[in-house]
């Protein structure tokens, strides 16, 4: 079947069998390995990536077929001309990964996180990553990168002359 | 592994969506957000010849409330109800599961409508649905029928909707005042599937006698289950320490779960009994009555 799929603003037609599931599209299809395969059964919330711009989603357990005519985007979608996102930056900086294997599915469903949400406390960080798991680190540095991409990512205050 | 072949259709209106399914019958299945179907299709527990993605419907993905009861559309996410005001101010038992079902990320594409029709033993919408007594609007090529959930939930993995047939919307009557509820769960990690789940609904009447009451139980027999007995105990009384200790125990005797990792017969049917009365203290002191523990 063909399908249309809007990756990182970039529009691809593929022709693809209904039953190859949409991470292995990004991946074997478009070559976009950024997005990771972990558990293939929902759990690991490493293959997580954002579809419209506003759901995040489980991408082993959503067909590519679903995506035709819409909009994805991949971890590699964060970096902006050659800056890091703000999440990017925090999991750097705050030593957010240890083998970094988590790291896209972290960030992709902390993007939308953010985009709800865009001043969580503690708690509710924890909570909306609570369908990612993390081998590595005990989850306190990622918790930290979210912290920091929030307070990044705060309107800056306008400065009035007087 | 990837799921067996199948054709794909994804049709632009209902109408549309109920010709797909009188041809194809019981080779079709109804693909919402996927979240259970997927997964059963890639271990091969579901082999469905034909999928029908109804996720074009947009105007299946309502939550309102319409004539006394709240309308949850077959295409409304889970993540809808969690991020409800009307859900929070004035259903606390689906908020409350609406919080637990799955993980965060999973409840953004799964939907309540599809969880009823998934019928997992240890699903929790069909506790709740149960406990708040609520019905499935069904459609197919000659109608539509108002099912209770009570016939509705057939056995597991299986529902009264018939070959060409689909599931549009769930209804839960709109509480009367001085209605709460609650909705507790058991489970090793965020995500699991349930170890045990019990949900309670309870309506107080002018006098503080116990006016309509709900309750059921998860993962404790091949579908949810109504613990009938829990709520005669309880029903047409003021609630006392000893009719909520017999709710439980009626509970206990009823459960029917089997061992797996998350626990063993004996365990399960414990914390059948013990979640009932802990969703029974939660709805009772939400309603403002204490001094039940």
């Amino acid at each position: 079947m063909k399908i249309s799929v809007t990756v990182n603003g970039k529009r691809y037609e593929r022709d693809v069998e209904p039953r190859t599931l949409l991470a292995y599209f990004l991946r074997e299809s478009l070559g976009l390995t950024g997005t990771h395969v972990g558990c293939d059964t929902s759990s690991c919330g490493v293959c997580v990536v954002v579809l419209d711009g506003e759901k995040a989603v489980k991408s082993c357990t959503m067909l590519a077929v679903m995506a035709d005519g819409h909009e994805i985007m991949t971890i590699e979608g964060l970096v902006q001309g050659g800056v890091l996102h703000p999440l990017q930056q925090g999991f750097w900086d705050q030593h957010g990964l240890q083998c970094g294997y988590c790291t896209p599915g972290m960030m992709m469903t902390s993007w939308v996180l953010l985009k709800q949400n865009p001043n969580p406390s503690e708690a509710e960080i924890r909570e909306g990553l609570s369908g990612n798991l993390c081998r590595c680190t005990g989850y306190q540095n990622i918790v930290k990168a979210v912290e920091q991409a929030a307070a990044a990512m705060q309107p800056q205050p306008v400065e009035t002359v007087a | 592994m990837f799921p067996a072949p199948f054709d794909y259709h994804r049709p632009g209106s209902l109408d549309e969506t109920l010709v797909l399914l009188a041809q194809y019958g019981g080779d079709a299945r109804v693909l919402a957000g996927g979240q259970s179907l997927i997964p059963a299709m890639r271990f091969r527990l579901a082999r469905p010849a034909v999928l029908v993605d109804i996720n074009q419907l947009d105007e299946l993905a309502y939550v309102r409330e319409v004539d006394g009861m709240l309308a949850i559309g077959a295409l409304a996410r889970d993540a809808a109800l969690e991020r409800s005001s009307l859900i929070e101010s004035s259903y606390p038992l689906l908020f409350d599961t609406s919080a637990v079902v799955a993980d965060p990320v999973v409840r953004q594409m799964g939907t309540v409508v599809g969880s009823l029709c998934h019928n997992d033993p240890s699903g929790d919408w069909s506790v709740t649905a149960l406990a708040s007594r609520a019905q499935v609007v069904v459609r197919g090529s000659t109608g539509t029928r108002v099912v209770p959930i009570d016939e509705f939930l057939v056995d597991s993995f299986s529902t009264a909707v018939a070959e060409g047939e689909i599931a549009l919307e769930v209804r839960f009557p709109s509480p009367p005042p001085r209605t709460s509820g609650s909705y507790q769960k058991i489970e090793r990690k965020v995500g699991d599937f349930a170890t045990s789940a019990a949900a309670a609904q309870i309506t107080l009447g002018d006098d503080g006698t116990v006016a309509q009451i709900g309750i059921a139980i998860g993962a404790a027999g091949p579908t949810a289950t109504r613990v009938a007995d829990a709520e005669s105990a309880l029903r047409g009384i003021k609630p006392t320490k000893d009719a909520i200790r017999a709710a439980a125990d009626a509970a206990r005797k009823i459960a029917d779960p089997v061992a797996d990792p998350r626990g063993s017969v004996e365990f399960k049917k414990d914390m059948a009994g013990v979640l009932v009365g802990r969703a029974l203290l939660a709805a009772f002191e939400r309603l403002g009555v204490g001094g039940l523990r």
